[in-house]
């Protein structure tokens, strides 16, 4: 062995994240309801009941709001059971065992994240503008795509927590609890201004509405502020890791 | 031995709770060398070895692996591990499990080369989740040498594989012993151990019992098992020449022996009605068994 000869860093990061992409998209548990449901939801809800919502076309609202909401599955869902399972399933020791630097498995995990943010996103747009007749400037698709697909983060750091503390039989159910009513509450799915006064007070404590909120922005609609916003998801993000990270270090030390 | 020591465990001793799973274990590793892991369940085994892996942290004590702590990536280059339970995700090929691990290694094998030590050849296309028991146990073979380790740290490598399977693993884990690899292994077959080991490593209750060639092993309890029926009292048998234990069921009797060409006659001649005689070498299994139960 010669130990002054090292493996190429990028290879290894680059491989591990693109393997852990095409792990879950083979995984049709997995992929239908990240990738369909979504989609499903905003030809529902945006294009077949073309219900007006106010002055806003729901074609266009809808499509940044779902699309974040399209965006925090894979990351919930592949670091929430995908971390429990792996975990459970010895593979990750393995992991560790192994002369893979610990970084690549989180970052590929994180890549996966946001290159499924970018298939939901692109699938959801390219909808919106063919079925939906939404019109932007390059430069605001852009800015969409952007925040659809780094808002992704928070909800890796989310889901790393979730996978850190929960058991794999119980983290499907988590995610799932989280997931949905966060979604719902946070006004992915119909605008906050619709819900009843207290909910509408509730929603900035979650951060699902903080991406929301960037999202509309980069499409057009103000609903909120969007430094506010970015600093609550970096706020969120760096609470979450810190905790995922304490979790992690209480279970590998017996 | 003088070959170079590639790891070592020096004074390590690991706590869980009040249980003492490893008690001041000292040993080293030499280049080239097969060692064979022995031990009852709960012995310590899977404890040494997760402390090499750096999967556990000693309680006290240090670990060396290539003269590096045993977590650090550097030192991992060298080494390739094959745990008891560590299932990869159903839906990568054998392909891809294989060269994502070589990715992490500095000069691995050729794909083709780790699946066809691996006997794997025919099934790279295939995903993990649709594979045998048997060929699931001969990916987690093909990660821990795809990267020309140095080191090779088997846990249980052949349990659950039909004899067949297990002789042309023996087969390979010879080829790469032959090309320098280093293998550390338990292993609940005794016969296997005698088969591979250089060096054998009996562990009981967190301690290093005995550390010595199979052949040590097997004559530090007595060279020859003689087997018959009589009924001759075992008092009797017990204190003829050579005979250093008895055993006894019914009238099947059991004795460990050296010299049995003189202690043959005498036996006849006290039982004229003696049946069934085998003479056998010690096997490592009843050694074992002893040296386990003679320090208990």
């Amino acid at each position: 062995m010669n130990t002054a000869i090292r493996p190429s860093m990028t290879k290894i990061y680059a491989l591990e994240s693109w393997l852990a992409f095409i792990q879950v998209i083979r995984a049709p548990a997995f992929a239908l309801p990240t990738l369909l449901f979504p989609l499903a939801f905003y030809v529902l809800f945006a294009l077949v009941l073309p219900t007006r919502m106010g002055n806003m076309a729901p074609a266009h609202y809808l499509l940044a709001s779902y699309g974040a909401f399209a965006a925090i599955g894979p990351a919930l869902f592949g670091f929430g059971v995908g971390l429990a399972m792996e975990q459970q399933m010895g593979w990750l020791a393995l992991k560790r065992a192994s002369p893979m630097p610990i970084g690549a498995y989180f970052a590929s995990k994180l890549a996966m994240a946001m290159l499924f943010a970018l298939c939901t996103t692109l699938l959801l747009g390219g909808t919106a503008v063919v079925f939906g007749k939404v019109r932007m400037d390059i430069s605001q698709w852009l800015h969409l795509t952007l925040v659809l697909v780094f808002g992704a983060i928070p909800f890796c750091a989310m889901g790393l927590l979730v996978g850190s503390i929960a058991k794999a039989q119980s983290a499907v159910a988590i995610v799932n609890l989280i997931y949905l009513p966060m979604s719902a509450l946070s006004g992915l799915w119909m605008p906050v201004k619709m819900f009843p006064m207290f909910l509408q007070e509730l929603a900035p404590l979650l951060p699902a509405y903080h991406f929301g909120v960037l999202a509309l922005d980069a499409a057009g609609f103000e609903v909120g502020n969007p430094g506010v916003a970015l600093m609550a998801l970096i706020g969120f993000t760096l609470v979450f890791t810190a905790l995922a990270f304490y979790a992690q270090r209480r279970r590998w030390s017996p | 031995m003088s070959k170079p020591v590639i790891a070592r465990w020096r004074e390590a001793s690991k706590r869980f709770g009040t249980l003492v799973a490893l008690d001041r274990f000292s040993l080293d590793i030499h280049a080239g060398e097969v060692l064979a892991v022995l031990g009852a369940n709960g012995a310590g085994k899977t404890t040494a070895l997760g402390l090499l892996t750096g999967l556990i942290r000693a309680s006290s004590g240090h670990v060396e692996l290539f003269g590096k702590d045993p977590t650090s990536t550097e030192a991992r280059r060298g080494m390739g591990v094959m745990l008891q339970t560590a299932e990869p995700p159903d839906t990568l090929t054998v392909a891809e499990h294989v060269r994502l691990f070589s990715g992490y290694y500095a000069q691995p094998r050729a794909l083709a080369e780790t699946l066809s030590l691996a006997q794997l050849s025919d099934l790279a296309q295939r995903p993990y989740g649709v594979l045998s028991g048997g060929q699931k146990r001969r990916l987690h073979f093909a990660l821990a040498i795809c990267g020309r380790p140095q080191l090779l740290l088997v846990d249980e490598p052949t349990t659950g594989l039909d004899i067949d399977a297990r002789r042309s693993f023996w087969q390979v884990l010879r080829g790469l012993v032959a090309e320098g690899t280093a293998v550390v292994l338990t292993t609940h077959y005794l016969e296997e151990a005698d088969a591979l080991a250089d060096r054998v490593a009996l562990i009981q209750h967190g301690r290093l019992l005995a550390l010595d060639t199979p052949l040590g092993i097997k004559s530090r309890v007595g060279g020859q098992c003689v087997r018959f029926r009589s009924t001759l009292a075992d008092q009797m048998l017990a204190q003829l020449p050579g005979v250093l234990r008895v055993r006894r069921d019914g009238s099947h009797f059991e004795l460990s022996a050296t010299d049995v060409e003189r202690l043959l006659p005498l036996l006849l001649a006290a039982d004229p009605g003696l049946r069934d005689l085998t003479i056998s070498a010690q096997s490592l299994e009843s050694a074992v068994v002893d040296l386990i139960k003679e320090a208990a």
